[in-house]
């Protein structure tokens, strides 16, 4: 039997063909359908000819057929607005809903801090927060699992040319939704987020700065080692994500000063925060389908 | 230059800009007093809020010595002529800041984007307008595009609902020339509704000389801080910038000795630093960097033994912008590991 578990993607963008890109080289995911709205979007034409099966009449275009050709995941690269229609359409197929916009009505996934439980608990939608909140929220994670952390706040600065007009249209999603993560998957009690935006050229590597504070003096020895850890953890996804200076201890505060390169699959290199969402959501369907092919979890029974 | 008859809104922004110089501890008392003070001089409209706007207070930029809500809520009520205007930065605040501050009486918000950037401010200019405040777009580090580009980014704040562009010299970057091409294409393209602004920073000592510039190219509002209390090298000094408008026939409506008198009474005595050109102050405007990185230099300089100089000129040359004081440190370590300090 092939291990495998095929996948749909909604949403033919920059962030629907990179992760259509990546899933190409995946041992654990299959492409079978792109999803759209529009019949002349370039994002449809380039899965057509990358052989996947493409519809322009959104996710009504391919329900009939998410049975007969075994779509077991979704990846919601759309819009917040359309996404809470789209899981649920898809969820009554059985279909487990990986959700890259800010819609955020299933748990946090953050890969290495909180994937095992998302997937043990077959939780049939996830959210995959936001970039800063994937290349952050591994290292107040990283300090939260040592010693208690009372705040947690992260800059994420990214480029200009890789900051689409969802997220330009509604930012105040972007640091509500981050600071929430902070909290939630982060361990924080109180989390902040804030993001800028570079337009320099060349553009930017995506940059991101942790500031924490600690409750109690911060064990200096445990949280360095804990905070390289979890970037090897990170890595393991994403290889260009890399602690450029610290962690940096003054009185109760830690600071982490992160870069994240992308691989450059179909966004540039320079988009890590692009990259780190997609490479984010694949490895969280990858997890989906290790644990069924290892029965410990059992997916949605068909007829 | 004759601006004879011309009519100018002053703005002060000693309670916003001048929090960075005051790494954000101003007391509430003395910020009711400088408040009243302003307002007894006849200063139109002044500025309350954390120096990198509503939502500022963070590890990144400095936790305040009191809220926005805080510093709002002891300033508005004595306010009997100037309206509090408060600063935004989306990215940083939200639409939840810009509520608060309404119900707090502010009757103005400003919201500042990068001069590049201005598609991230719809959500809030769009409510601010809605409802009913001045909402004046603010498009920052103006030094670092072009007119014609400054022009396309106001429109889209101007569709947005806002009824006032300002080209702001966040760096203090700007000589004359640059501001008279920049206000005046704003003047000559926007809807004589629309009203133009400038606000410098004293870094080149051109604080005045810009913003008699902006006034000729068609600005009707201009800030200023008493005793350039402000970022970086401080911003224009306003009561310097009063009497030479007096000299020269424009109106304000203030009363110049008063205003005087708050600068010298009230807030050059609670300056941490002497607010002036100094040659960090002065590699702002030089190297075209963010003014509020001033003081966060030094404090790597302290830490780090990286002059603050260098670090400054090398920021100008990464092209950074205004809210990336992490880059600040993150430079510094950098630098010292290069040079084998750490």
């Amino acid at each position: 039997m092939n291990k495998k578990l095929k996948a749909v993607i909604i949403g033919p963008g920059n962030i629907g063909t990179d992760l259509l890109m990546k899933m190409q080289r995946s041992e654990w995911i299959e492409p079978v359908w792109m999803v759209g709205i529009d019949q002349t979007s370039e994002g449809l034409k380039r899965a057509a000819e990358m052989g996947i099966k493409t519809t322009a009449e959104g996710v009504d275009g391919m329900l009939a057929q998410v049975i007969a050709d075994d779509i077991r995941i979704a990846f919601d690269a759309t819009s917040a607005y359309v996404h809470a229609e789209n899981s649920r359409k898809l969820n009554e197929l059985g279909v487990i809903m990986i959700d890259l916009t800010p819609a955020a009505i299933g748990p946090f996934c953050v890969p290495p801090v909180n994937l095992t439980e998302q997937t043990k608990n077959l939780a049939m939608n996830v959210n995959m927060v936001t970039c800063g909140g994937q290349a952050t929220i591994p290292m107040v994670a990283a300090i939260s699992r040592v010693q208690p952390v009372a705040y947690g706040e992260i800059v994420a600065t990214v480029s200009s040319r890789s900051v689409g007009p969802g997220t330009r249209v509604n930012i105040d999603e972007f640091t509500r939704t981050t600071a929430s993560g902070v909290e939630q998957v982060g361990g924080a009690k109180k989390g902040k987020a804030i993001i800028i935006i570079n337009p320099a050229e060349p553009p930017l590597m995506m940059r991101d700065t942790v500031h924490c504070l600690t409750e109690d003096e911060p064990d200096q020895a445990a949280i360095t080692e804990s905070i390289h850890a979890m970037v090897k953890e990170v890595q393991r996804y994403v290889p260009g994500y890399q602690l450029v200076n610290g962690p940096v201890f003054d009185g109760k505060r830690v600071s982490c000063f992160m870069q994240v390169e992308g691989l450059g699959d179909f966004l540039p290199k320079y988009a890590g925060n692009l990259d780190i969402m997609t490479a984010a959501a694949l490895r969280t369907a990858e997890m989906f389908a290790e644990e069924a092919a290892n029965n410990t979890i059992t997916l949605p029974t068909r007829g | 230059m004759n601006l004879q008859g011309k009519k100018v809104t002053l703005h002060d922004m000693s309670l916003r800009d001048g929090m960075h110089a005051k790494r954000h501890q101003i007391s509430i008392e003395e910020m009711v007093n400088i408040a009243k003070g302003l307002d007894q001089a006849g200063m139109p409209m002044i500025e309350v809020t954390h120096g990198d706007g509503l939502g500022g207070a963070s590890v990144n930029y400095g936790f305040p010595a009191h809220s926005d809500e805080e510093y709002l809520k002891a300033v508005v009520p004595h306010m009997k002529h100037s309206k509090v205007s408060a600063l935004l930065l989306p990215g940083i605040g939200t639409v939840e800041h810009l509520k608060m501050a309404n119900d707090c009486g502010v009757s103005s918000i400003r919201v500042a984007t990068h001069c590049t950037e201005a598609d991230v401010s719809q959500q809030h200019i769009g409510l601010a307008s809605k409802m009913g405040m001045d909402t004046v777009g603010f498009l920052m580090m103006a030094h670092m595009a072009t007119p014609e580009k400054i022009l396309e980014q106001a429109q889209l704040m101007v569709s947005y609902g806002a009824n006032c562009i300002y080209a702001t010299d966040s760096a203090g970057y700007m000589l004359p020339d640059h501001v008279t091409a920049r206000i005046g294409l704003l003047r000559s393209e926007l809807p004589a509704n629309v009203e133009v602004g400038f606000h410098g920073h004293h870094n080149l000592g051109m604080g005045i000389a810009n913003s008699l510039a902006a006034i000729e190219a068609g600005a009707s509002r201009i800030d200023g801080s008493v005793a350039g209390l402000g970022a970086g090298a401080g911003n224009t000094p306003l009561e310097v910038l009063c009497a030479v408008l007096d000299r020269m026939g424009v109106e304000t409506g203030i009363d110049l000795f008063k205003i005087m008198d708050v600068a010298e009474d009230l807030v050059v005595p609670m300056m941490d630093h002497p607010v002036r050109v100094d040659r960090n102050s002065l590699t702002l405007g030089y190297a075209g960097v963010y003014s509020s990185f001033l003081l966060f230099a030094k404090r790597a300089e302290d830490k780090y033994g990286i002059s603050a100089r260098d670090l400054l000129v090398e920021l100008g040359r990464r092209g950074t912008v205004g809210g990336q004081e992490d880059m600040i440190e993150d430079l510094a370590l950098t630098m010292a590991k290069e040079k084998g300090l750490i």
